[in-house]
């Protein structure tokens, strides 16, 4: 294992100082469920790692009528514990639930597998389907961006050296919104996506969708928007036709690959099918509100 | 490589220690502070056999820096016992024979009075999903979520 250094930062400022300085390799220190993972592997450079989490606002949420501010290092096991968050974005709760063991929710948190950019993490497909933002905080100032363009590719995330996730947020639904995050794995626990789907939808009185946001995950490099799955729900009732028009686009739009997971011909049925559930469950849920 | 000089609460005593950057709080427990009840199975976070608490959160100590355990109360297998009585989960695992080779029993106990603490009556599919990350090699968890339920029962005061 290749950490060399250990540091703890009591503000942010302070961890963007030390994420900026020196020249030697320097990474941010969350639940450290990917990242000692990563240092352990053989030939590892030699790793500084920052760890914020003494940093208040980067473990705390909060939910009001603007919104959710999440601290991108909460553990899982708290975030979803908050009957507040899980009211408003069931989705996003549940795809946070399926992230590891018990032990690794202890620690694992949204930021870390939002930041990690693996192709089957569970809760960006929630997130990009919530319209969450990125704050990032960084030398130059703030920048804010969208959950979609934040990972740019397997493991790569659009961060420079130097900056940090400080929050996620997600501006607060329109009524009769909610959402769904379903995966395909082959056990029933401790597995990763084989195809993913999150959905988020919303109804007006009559039960008829004005707008929703579909993203699908483990069917490409990076989880993928498909505006054309969301069109095909907005304006129906959610009755069949519509639901299957949103899983036929899904699955155009999926660019899968075949691994000893799935085959791509599989992912490529199984993102549609997943598309189609969890739009029925985000309506369902959308018309308890 | 200068040590880290850690003050920390280890099963209730104040505990301090000296590490390397890159030593995990499961080398710490074993190596530097022979608390060798937390067993290494993978070190990679899978197999649970190095459950520990760290400020009563069940965690892998593989995933865990020593240095992250400045500050913090940290529980293990050593503290469940209570003086020479062991505790009921502990007694209900050798009731029930639920372990063989016993590498995977420190972390599974472990496990077990958390999951107990949060949920003191899980039906079988709770235990089993709570414990999905403890593995066991040897006995095949049938005996192991006997021995569960039967803690649980027990702690209740049913049986
Ligand atoms: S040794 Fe920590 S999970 Fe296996
Ligand atoms: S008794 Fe051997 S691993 Fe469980």
């Amino acid at each position: 294992m290749a950490v060399v250094e250990y540091k703890v930062p009591q503000s942010l400022e302070e961890a963007v100082a030390m994420l900026s300085s020196g020249d030697q390799a320097t990474k941010v220190l969350a639940g450290g469920t990917d990242l000692i993972i990563q240092a352990k592997a053989q030939n590892t450079d030699p790793l500084v790692v920052v760890d914020i989490k003494k940093i208040n606002t980067m473990m705390g949420a909060s939910i009001d009528g603007s919104g959710l501010t999440l601290g991108p290092s909460m553990p899982c096991a708290e975030f979803t514990a908050r009957e507040d968050i899980k009211a408003v974005f069931p989705g996003l709760v549940e795809a946070a639930y399926l992230i590891g063991s018990t032990q690794v929710q202890g620690r694992c948190s949204v930021g870390g597998n939002l930041c990690n950019a693996s192709p089957a993490a569970d809760t960006i497909p929630a997130l990009i389907c919530n319209g969450a933002q990125c704050v990032i905080v960084g030398p130059n100032g703030e920048r804010t961006v969208a959950a979609e363009d934040f990972v740019t590719g397997v493991a790569q995330n659009c961060m420079q050296q130097g900056e940090l996730l400080k929050s996620i947020q997600i501006p607060q639904p329109a009524a009769k919104t909610s959402d769904a995050y379903l995966r395909f794995i082959p056990r029933t626990e401790m597995d990763i996506a084989v195809a993913g789907a999150g959905v988020s939808i919303t109804l007006d009185d009559a039960g008829v969708c004005t707008a929703a946001r579909v993203c699908i995950g483990a069917v490409a490099v990076t989880a993928l928007l498909v505006p054309a799955a969301a069109d095909a729900l907005i304006g129906s009732t959610i009755d069949d036709a519509a639901l299957q028009a949103a899983a036929e686009a899904a699955s155009a739009a999926s660019k899968p690959i075949t691994d000893r997971r799935g085959t791509a011909e599989f992912r490529r049925h199984v993102v549609g099918v997943l598309t189609k559930r969890a739009a029925k469950i985000a309506a369902d849920r959308a018309k308890e509100k | 490589m200068a040590k880290i000089h850690v003050n920390t609460t280890i099963n209730g005593e104040p505990t301090e220690f000296l590490c390397d950057p890159n030593d995990t709080l499961l080398n710490v427990l074993r190596y530097n502070l022979e608390l060798t009840g937390t067993k290494e199975g993978c070190g990679s976070g899978d197999c649970g056999a190095c459950s520990v608490t760290v400020n009563d959160r069940l965690v892998c100590a593989c995933l865990v820096l020593g240095a992250e355990a400045e500050g913090a109360e940290v529980g293990t297998i050593e503290g469940v016992a209570e003086a020479n009585q062991l505790s009921v989960i502990q007694t209900k695992f050798l009731e029930h024979a639920a372990l063989q080779c016993g590498i995977c029993t420190p972390g599974l106990i472990v496990s077990t009075q958390e999951l107990l603490k949060e949920n003191p009556k899980p039906t079988e599919e709770e235990a089993r999903y709570f414990l999905a990350g403890n593995l066991c090699r040897c006995t095949g968890y049938d005996k192991v979520i006997k021995a569960v339920m039967d803690s649980a029962e027990t702690l209740r005061g049913e049986a």
